[in-house]
């Protein structure tokens, strides 16, 4: 009997990388400096990139991938897993991100995407990937070309968590409304889905995504952390929301407790306490429409 | 002489961060009752617990603040059960090595355990394993995921587990001393449940050892 070979880049392996994060914070962090302190507050995983989102809209310009030399620093800086950003179909930045050694990828809109009609082929990628969808079809499209783990888009850099509500409540309602139809009706569902049949039909039985489900994009408080966990989110990304807030340190300390605490109204208190200043939002209702990210993919 | 009767064991599962769910279903299929323990109550109400696999650095820092931290070791000291996989191994290792300065364990295993010690995510792989608890041996097809592997084992450690072949061969991948069980693998991702079975064989032996002695001290009160 020849030895067994170990084998890499599984969906398995991919899939439960995700599993393993449940019920954390992964954090936004443009430095090794931030990423010590999102790993000292309880983060399960840090997000690199070149500008967190409010930055990104207050500046404006092409928003790309975060620099090789910023990434190896913050992979030197921490021992949590260390995910960073790639433009939507820019699969050279994956493959640049895969050969820096991050332990996941964000194929992200808060980037400028490289590609209007195509998003990067990920089961290729030894590497895992994450995406952001805005309802059940953009989630099942995601997962078809490779991704592991998928995230609800919300309206990232605004610290105004009704997007992130918005998207968490379709693919919530799309993954209900799949579990009361028949056989024949699934079929229906998949075309107006614009989804493969196979995970159509998987998520009818599972009731659940065949990955990990966490929420992103808006998210500023401990309240909202919990919130969207109580509306069934496995975990939180946080962006803009810490480090542009008082006290980066407390509050990022807080949305992790209070994420693991969700139905705990007494932890939320007591961690919302004395916080000082969150980062100042945005109204998405008078968003122009151009400065939409969550509008980015297909 | 009557034996006592031993009810339904009821484990634990810690649920501060990581999979949870996936241990839960995984301890029930072996006919136990699961639950979540997060607060220190929840902890004095199980026969037995489970560590799951997470971020260990961000479940130490969650149990340090939520006062589990002390519970969790003085419940070890006290022979209670525990089942620690990947993040847990890490957790209830007496000694860590890459391990962010200060981070804290529960310990009580007498090992010594390398965090990330097969590299980084696209390191991480599914493999055949040696497997051996005792009753059925036999290879075990596993899931290591940014795992860990025990560097050195103690005198009273039992080594159940080895990585077979590639790079990594002969590493210690499962072990056991006393009730406590660890693996750097996930078997709540996979559908072999026999670390679960031999963890809730442990539970179900250190309850009638308890129902034994409480009736043996009724005994001796007569």
């Amino acid at each position: 009997m020849s030895a067994p070979t170990p084998s890499t880049g599984t969906d398995r392996v991919k899939r439960g990388m995700a599993e393993q994060l449940k019920g954390g914070v992964i954090m936004d962090v443009v430095t090794p400096e931030q990423a010590k302190i999102a790993e000292d507050a309880g983060a399960v995983a840090v997000m690199a990139l070149e500008r967190v989102p409010a930055d990104i809209r207050a500046e404006g310009g092409i928003s790309r991938m975060s620099d090789p030399d910023m990434i190896d620093g913050i992979i030197s800086a921490v021992s949590i897993p260390v995910m960073a950003k790639a433009r939507i179909g820019h699969f050279v930045e994956a493959q640049v991100l895969q050969s820096l050694g991050v332990d996941y990828i964000d194929e992200s809109e808060v980037l400028t995407p490289a590609d209007e009609a195509h998003h990067i082929a990920k089961s290729q990628f030894t590497v895992p990937f994450v995406c952001g969808a805005t309802d059940l079809g953009e989630a099942l499209r995601r997962i078809s070309e490779g991704a592991a783990m998928i995230r609800s888009k919300g309206e990232a850099g605004t610290g105004n968590v009704v997007e992130a509500t918005r998207h968490m409540r379709a693919i919530r309602a799309g993954i209900k409304a799949l579990g009361t139809l028949d056989d024949t009706e699934l079929f229906v569902a998949a075309k107006e889905l614009r989804a493969p049949y196979d995970l159509v039909a998987e998520v009818a039985r599972l009731g659940k995504l065949p990955v990990v489900l966490f929420t992103a994009g808006g998210i500023a408080t401990p309240a909202d952390a919990a919130m969207m966990m109580q509306l069934g989110a496995e975990g939180v990304f946080v962006g803009s929301g810490i480090f542009k807030s008082g006290d980066p340190a407390q509050r990022a300390s807080a949305i992790v407790q209070a994420t693991t605490f969700h139905d705990d109204p007494d932890v939320i208190a007591k961690v919302s306490r004395g916080l000082g200043e969150a980062m100042v939002g945005l109204n998405v209702s008078t968003l122009p429409a151009d400065q939409r990210f969550a509008t980015r993919g297909w | 002489m009557t034996r006592p009767v031993i009810g339904v064991p009821v484990i634990g599962v810690l649920a501060l961060q990581g999979d949870v769910r996936e241990h839960l279903a995984a301890v029930r299929d072996q006919g136990a009752e699961a639950l979540t323990v997060r607060r220190q109550e929840e902890l004095a109400g199980v026969d037995g617990l489970v560590l799951p696999g997470g971020e260990s650095t961000t479940i130490a820092l969650l149990a340090e603040r939520f006062g589990l931290m002390d519970p969790l070791r003085a419940a070890v000291r006290g022979g209670l059960p525990v089942y620690g996989s990947c993040a847990g191994m890490i957790l209830l290792a007496d000694r860590l090595l890459d391990a962010p300065p200060g981070q804290e364990t529960i310990g009580g295993l007498d090992v010594t355990v390398r965090r990330n010690a097969f590299g980084r995510q696209a390191d991480s792989f599914e493999s055949q394993m040696s497997f051996d608890d005792g009753v059925g041996g036999g290879p075990l097809h596993a899931v290591f995921i940014r795992a860990p592997w025990v560097e050195e084992a103690g005198e009273g450690v039992t080594v159940l587990g080895r990585i077979v072949g590639g790079a990594a061969d002969g590493r210690i991948v499962a072990v056991r001393q006393g009730n406590l069980v660890a693996t750097s693998f996930h078997p709540e991702l996979t559908g072999d449940r026999r670390v679960h079975a031999l963890f809730v064989d442990i539970v179900r032996r250190s309850l009638a050892e308890k129902a034994g002695t409480a009736a043996g001290n009724e005994r001796g009160l007569s």
